[in-house]
């Protein structure tokens, strides 16, 4: 049965940039949230460490500071209108979530407290300066928590678990959405005048990740299935302190807050690597200098993991040698408890993950697949861009991880995506409002379900025998192997040859369940789909660039180019063919320079 | 190790109407999640078995199951903290619909009756941050921590036995709003916890405080909150 809805603003995906989004949007029209979990499960929660913002609380910051340390973390990458933006934008943001009342944590006088994080500098000094505004190491929570109380108070309306699986277009314009409704399988049609994606990143294409299962790639995979282009998929950010093995996200906040990396060796190696802001350094930095160290034997006891050391022994070792000082001149002593309030969720994960207290012993770590730079092309305006001329899909907004507007380049500064999302998630709301007010309802096509139809039934009526999860493990290990930290051509190329046998497996896949409520078997089956569609666009896009920028990090290519590839890759899924083309960085104040930390 | 696992199974549309019990024998390492297995069994043995999961690492509340007859969250315990026979089961006093899926529509009412958002409209004139000391935020530094897993409203036997009462996960949401020294709403919330159905059908069994995957001292913010009503 297919059930129809009309709204005039359509958001999918319920995390910190649709939140937002739903909050603009529905105070100028008939607005509706599409989410596949419950709101307060999206991955927005799983945030730590803070959101940046030069509220200069307890040190001289600017604005301008915050807008150059991006486009230096994007390698050059970003779009300086976009960051800038984004960067003004930043301080008035982050108090109307104080007003709206996020329980940040606060400094002796009351004021939003601040903490280091990497990348972030004064732009004078090239010290660390601290921008983070922080609630303990639950930012994120308390951005998501605090977002969908304001949808509450404003009674937005949410459709909950439902799984959004289709973009609808007319003529060039986009006119709704398909949704499966989880508890009963029903097919729901949502005819809007604009549609908003906010529906999150693609970090289960590989092995170790800290992102939720529930993060795979739907919103650039539907995208791409409409024809619709992914830009700079290639940057993807590994987070140099993952949990060994399991790679939950340990947050940069540690280190902001005194933490260091040390190898076998007991040696603070990222001295070598940046000699000025050591283990602030930019994530790309560090997660390649942990690489680094193992390669030549330095992971601890010869394995493939680096420690991060918070002992407040280590801690204050270091605090006296970097000479740091507190706000009274002092010399700066930290205490095992002091350690504990700042990152209390870090204590717990160590503690329950690893069985390991940091605050008594050293937390092993790897780098861990964390945070898509690329995404669905848009403008600072969050209108989504059909091609490199910067053609807009009309009804058609994205902000948060799937867009790429970009401002985070070729790799993102810790703390910019929470700002991302309420900054985008904003003027999405805000533009996806104002345009539905000027347009009609496009009407549907004859069959809008048809295409959802197509790929759900393919699947429950498959009886090839390969299994979801062999075929998932395959991906991971191939693309965590061969499109990471480091690449070469030759593992690129096959890596995109492995995700085009793949996918040419895929429809052989069968699912156990054939039933229709909750049958997540059937969706964990279409989620691994867009996996290996985004997978082989990342592979196939990733090997096209012969550069070293970001995070793409090329071992035969070790050196950035600004001559040929200071530009945007726009890709085009067709088959299993992936078209290529590219499009100007836009440069406004900063002209690209060395990138030295 | 070799751990013997035992599952609770419903599903009348497959015609399993009755619940039931499908038990495996599973190959696990001691420091593997209790997710962990049940993926094991999903991806390669039977694709039916249904749940909700997540983040996998116990700060988006979505996998809160009995796990041999205390609530957890599945992916914040671990083989070596349970032993080597599980059985795992649905959260009590919500209806079970499929699995270990339940119905959370009841809970997210109770949370929404409560006015779980800041009332203040007053912002300061020069657009900045209302002023908050360290101590008034950490008043109610506890209840922010809530993920809404229903670990603890589903532990509550009141709550079993009266489907009236708001339940502990309600009370947790309030008793942050009504302890930060922001809001103004207060004596709203308070009224609406004095009510049939609000706080004083707590008996404090403290199953709540001993469910919490977030450690929240949940009794001791219900216990606030009546202190609260009462002064």
């Amino acid at each position: 049965m297919v059930q129809h809805h009309q709204h005039e603003v359509v958001i999918v995906g319920a995390g910190g940039a649709g939140l937002m989004a739903a909050l603009y949007a529905s105070r100028g029209a008939d607005t509706a949230v599409l989410s596949k979990l419950y709101p307060t499960r999206s991955h927005t929660g799983a945030a730590q460490g803070g959101i940046g913002a030069a509220l200069g609380n307890l040190e001289e910051d600017h604005a301008d500071w915050h807008t150059f340390d991006t486009v230096k973390g994007s390698d050059y990458l970003g779009d300086q209108d976009a960051i800038e933006y984004m960067c003004q934008q930043a301080v008035p943001v982050v108090y109307e979530l104080e007003h709206m009342g996020l329980p940040f944590s606060r400094n002796p006088d009351g004021t939003i407290a601040q903490r280091r994080f990497g990348g972030h500098t004064n732009n004078e000094t090239k010290k660390p300066v601290q921008r983070a505004c922080y609630a303990a190491d639950r930012t994120g929570h308390m951005i998501l928590q605090t977002l969908y109380q304001q949808c509450i108070k404003n009674k937005v309306h949410f459709y909950d678990e439902f799984h959004v699986l289709d973009l609808l277009m007319r003529d060039g314009v986009v006119n709704g959405v398909v949704a499966v409704e989880l508890a009963t399988g029903d097919l729901h049609v949502f005819h809007a005048k604009s549609v908003v994606f906010a529906t999150g990143g693609h970090g289960r294409v590989w092995e170790v990740t800290s992102n939720a299962y529930a993060y795979t790639g739907d919103g650039v995979a539907i995208a791409m299935r409409r024809g619709l282009p992914a830009q700079d998929m290639e940057f993807f950010q590994f987070h140099p302190t993952g949990i060994f093995k399991m790679g939950i996200l340990i947050t940069e906040g540690v280190r902001g807050e005194g933490g260091i990396l040390i190898n076998h060796q007991g040696e603070r190696f990222m001295e070598r690597y940046a000699p000025t802001v050591k283990d602030l350094a930019s994530r790309d930095v560090v997660s390649r200098s942990i690489y680094l160290e193992v390669k030549e034997g330095r992971g601890i006891n010869g394995g493939r993991y680096v420690y991060l050391d918070m002992r407040p022994e280590t801690v204050n070792k270091y605090l006296a040698l970097d000479g740091r000082t507190g706000s009274d001149g002092k010399p700066l002593v930290v205490t095992g408890d002091q350690l504990l309030a700042k990152v209390p969720d870090i204590v717990d994960f160590a503690r329950t993950y690893l069985g390991v207290d940091p605050i008594k012993e050293p937390m092993p770590i790897q780098p861990t697949a964390h945070y898509a730079m690329g995404g669905i092309p848009t403008n600072y305006y969050t209108q989504v861009l059909a091609d490199a001329q910067g053609t807009v899909v009309p009804g058609f907004f994205a902000a948060g991880e799937v867009a790429c507007v970009s401002v985070h380049g070729a790799n993102r500064l810790g703390t910019n995506s929470l700002l991302d999302l309420v900054v985008f998630g904003k003027e999405a709301g805000k533009q996806a409002a104002e345009y539905a007010k000027g347009a009609d309802y496009k009407p549907l096509e004859d069959d809008p379900t048809a295409f959802t139809r197509q790929q759900l039934d393919r699947i429950l009526s498959n009886q090839g025998g390969e299994k979801i999860v062999t075929l998932g493990e395959e991906m991971k290990m191939k693309m965590m192997d061969d499109v990471g930290v480091f690449r070469t051509a030759e593992g690129m190329q096959s890596a995109a040859e492995k995700m085009r046998e793949l996918r040419g497996r895929y429809p052989n896949i069968s699912v156990d369940d054939h039933g229709r409520r909750f049958n997540t078997d059937l969706l964990n089956a279409w989620e691994l789909g867009c996996l290996l569609d985004v997978a082989l666009v990342t592979a196939v896009s990733a090997e096209a660039r012969p550069e070293s920028r970001g995070a793409h990090s090329r071992e035969d290519f070790p050196k950035r180019d600004d001559v040929d590839w200071l530009k945007h890759t726009l890709a085009w899924l067709d088959g299993d063919q992936v078209k290529l083309d590219y499009k100007p960085v836009t440069i406004t104040k900063h002209q690209p320079m060395e990138r030295v930390y | 190790m070799l751990v013997y696992l035992k599952i609770y199974r419903y599903n009348p549309e497959a015609g399993r109407n009755v619940p039931s019990y499908d038990t495996y024998n599973i190959e696990a390492e001691p420091t593997d999640r209790v997710l962990d297995l049940l993926e094991e069994v999903k991806g390669h043995i039977d694709g039916t078995l249904s749940y909700r999961r997540s983040c996998a690492h116990g700060v988006c509340g979505s996998d809160a199951m009995r796990i041999n007859g205390r609530n957890m969250l599945a992916c914040k315990v671990l083989v070596k903290d349970v032993g080597s026979e599980i059985t795992v089961e649905p959260i009590l006093g919500l209806p079970v619909l499929k699995d270990m899926i339940v119905d959370m529509e009841p809970f997210f009412d109770s949370y929404k009756a409560v006015m779980p958002f800041l009332v203040n409209d007053d912002i300061p004139a020069d657009g900045k941050e209302r002023l908050q000391s360290p101590e008034q935020r950490e008043r109610f530094d506890d209840t922010t921590k809530c993920i809404m897993c229903a670990a603890c409203t589903t532990s509550c036997p009141v709550f079993w036995a009266d489907d009236q009462y708001v339940g502990p996960a309600a009370v947790v949401a309030a008793h942050r709003f009504i302890f930060d020294s922001r809001d103004q709403a207060g004596d709203d919330r308070l009224k609406i916890l004095s009510d049939h159905g609000g706080v004083f059908r707590c008996r404090t069994a403290f199953n709540c405080t001993e469910a919490c995957p977030r450690e929240i001292h949940v009794t001791q913010a219900i216990a606030e909150v009546k202190q609260a009503i009462t002064s």
